[in-house]
């Protein structure tokens, strides 16, 4: 394997994980998307002056987004074994990976979509009110459709810090770039290899990022 | 014997403003169709109250004036009026209900009766024009050509037609108005509420603009309720008024009577400095309204009695389609019985700057206070 060349590297080694990078990343971004989508919905109308105040449920569902976030991301990947064995029946793996991932962006997610929700001019809200508005209608025909620029930039944001979490992944069994960097690369003290997933890393940030700003540009 | 003739007619004048009084009553109270009616409502947020028992009749085709400085509750009683607010206790009845009566889904239904306008315009930046005023058409399921229609029809009305595909962002201050308003009739309401609607806007705008409202209420019957700092803005388009005070009703009437008036309330308001010590002899404030001006009121009276005398003060101004104002003269004091009897024989409203006691000439329909 040392006496690979910088092409057979990139073919056997860092494709396939590359796609294995990309299934993690696409999958857990939208469902960590869906549950954040609705966490946030949730924190948004039961806050004090919201659609529909409660304060119970705020503050728990509060607290809870508070603790998952407070959790390193490895510790959590190891403290939610059970769970995940549970759930899609292995805790390695592509299917192992997916379930820490979603539970560790959800509240990323949801945290930046509360957040650009709540930067909504208020009286935005009050108009939509006054001709009779549902609430339904307030949160997805007014808060969404102004929101949406701020949140797309937000979730750019939480898509990169997904990706550094697929690579910690790859630490404990999940494949995918990170594991090729940490077994073929520092671990087979093979320099080559480490450096060409960073680099590759490097890129695949910098594609994020780009359709990010176009995005958010394109819709404001 | 002067003495007696100025108690005689002091007392008459009493007599006289009682009675006004009481069929200024009689009258209001059998008025035309009360749209709002507002009665003893208090609201009170923790420990401070915002409302203090609030009482207003606002009549179909009014424009209402709520005036005040800010914090004195005038925003939030008219947030009381559609429901954005909600209150402690009284009453507010709106199109024959009972505002705190109504369920979730039955103020939903309530507010298509009343549009709003907001001072900062209140547009969804990303949607155009169209979509804008379109949305609450959306909301309730209109289907799509009928919206169009209605649509074009409002564009058509507020003037800004040829923006329709345009953002807001756009848009100046006054068309960004223009397209609020155009989506606050989008219901067909019954009611427009203007919060501010023109404290964001240059002077010129802000007269186009009350122009355009002017225009609805006459053309399409809407009874508009007009919050607002800037005195111009009543004056220019409002028929009746009330100045707000730390939640209280400090003066309300017709825009006439609360400018002939001239009450304490008012000049806190306007924030008038005290006036001008009239203490050498007796000064009168007498009223003018555009048709006595015509007939040259003070030279008339300064012939026909054979005197002379000074004018310290005065103002003219422009209310609705009106001018008015009043002048302020200082007279002997020997003089006084003959100017008075002289101002009640032409029937012309005057004022006492000493007693502050009101009399009241031909504007019999006026309320006084004493």
């Amino acid at each position: 394997m040392r006496d690979m060349n910088l092409i057979e590297i990139l073919y056997k080694l860092i494709l396939p994980a590359l796609f294995d990078t990309m299934k993690m990343l696409l999958i857990s971004t939208i469902l960590s998307l869906i549950f954040g989508c609705i966490v946030a919905i949730v924190l948004i109308a039961t806050e004090e002056n919201g659609l529909r105040p409660n304060s119970c449920v705020h503050k728990v569902l509060d607290v809870i987004v508070n603790i998952i976030r407070s959790f390193p991301f490895i510790i959590l990947i190891v403290a939610i074994i059970p769970f995940t064995r549970f759930f899609v029946g292995t805790s390695i793996g592509i299917k192992g990976a997916i379930v820490p991932l979603t539970i560790a962006s959800t509240p990323f997610m949801a945290r930046v979509i509360e957040g650009s929700l709540k930067e909504v001019d208020k009286s935005l809200i009050e108009a939509a009110k006054s001709f009779g508005a549902s609430d339904m209608q307030i949160i997805f025909k007014v808060m969404f459709i102004e929101a949406i620029p701020s949140i797309i930039s937000g979730i750019c944001l939480g898509i990169v810090s997904l990706l550094g979490a697929t690579a910690m992944a790859g630490a404990v069994g999940a494949g995918g770039l990170g594991a090729v960097a940490i077994t073929y690369g520092h671990q087979s003290f093979n320099d080559k290899v480490m450096y060409s997933v960073v680099v590759v890393l490097i890129i695949l940030v910098q594609c994020i990022q780009v359709m990010g700003n176009f995005l958010y540009n394109k819709l404001k | 014997m002067s003495n007696n003739i100025y108690y005689y007619s002091l007392i008459m004048q009493i007599i006289k403003i009682k009675l006004v009084k009481i069929s200024y009553k009689l009258w209001t109270g059998k008025g035309s169709e009360s749209l709002i009616i507002v009665k003893d409502l208090k609201k009170r947020y923790n420990d401070f109250a915002v409302l203090h028992g609030i009482n207003l009749n606002i009549s179909k085709g009014d424009i209402y004036g709520l005036v005040g400085r800010s914090g004195a509750g005038k925003s939030t009683l008219l947030r009381c009026i559609n429901g954005l607010e909600s209150y402690d206790e009284g009453k507010l009845i709106v199109n024959g209900m009972e505002m705190s009566s109504y369920n979730r889904e039955g103020l939903r239904e309530a507010r298509k009766e009343i549009g709003m306008i907001f001072q900062n315009f209140s547009l969804l930046e990303r949607k155009t024009v169209y979509d804008n005023v379109a949305l609450p058409m959306v909301c309730w399921k209109y289907p799509n050509s009928e919206i169009d229609k209605r649509v074009n029809e409002l564009l058509e009305l507020v003037g800004i037609l040829d923006k329709r595909n345009k953002r807001p962002r756009n848009l100046s201050g006054g068309q960004k108005q223009r397209v609020a308003i155009a989506r606050a009739l989008a219901l067909n309401p019954k009611i427009l509420l203007c919060d501010e609607a023109t404290s964001a806007l240059d002077p010129k705008t802000t007269k186009s603009i009350l122009a355009l409202l002017r225009e609805i209420n006459e053309k399409l019957g809407i009874t508009i309720i007009i919050v607002t700092h800037q005195i111009e803005v009543v004056k220019q388009i409002c028929n009746k008024a009330c100045i707000l005070e730390n939640g209280k009703i400090v003066e309300e009437g017709s825009v006439e009577e609360i400018f002939f008036r001239q009450s304490p309330a008012m000049k806190r308001f306007l924030g008038e400095e005290e006036e001008i010590n009239y203490s050498i002899g007796k000064s009168i404030q007498i009223f003018i309204s555009e048709d006595l001006n015509n007939n040259a009121i003070f030279t008339q009276m300064a012939l026909d009695l054979n005197i002379t005398f000074s004018i310290v003060g005065g103002r003219m101004e422009r209310y609705g389609n009106k001018n008015l104002g009043f002048f302020v003269i200082s007279l002997k004091d020997d003089q006084y019985p003959r100017v008075i009897k002289y101002l009640d024989s032409k029937s012309i409203v005057w004022r006492d700057m000493m007693t502050n006691i009101d009399f009241i000439g031909k504007k019999g329909e006026l309320k006084c206070e004493i």
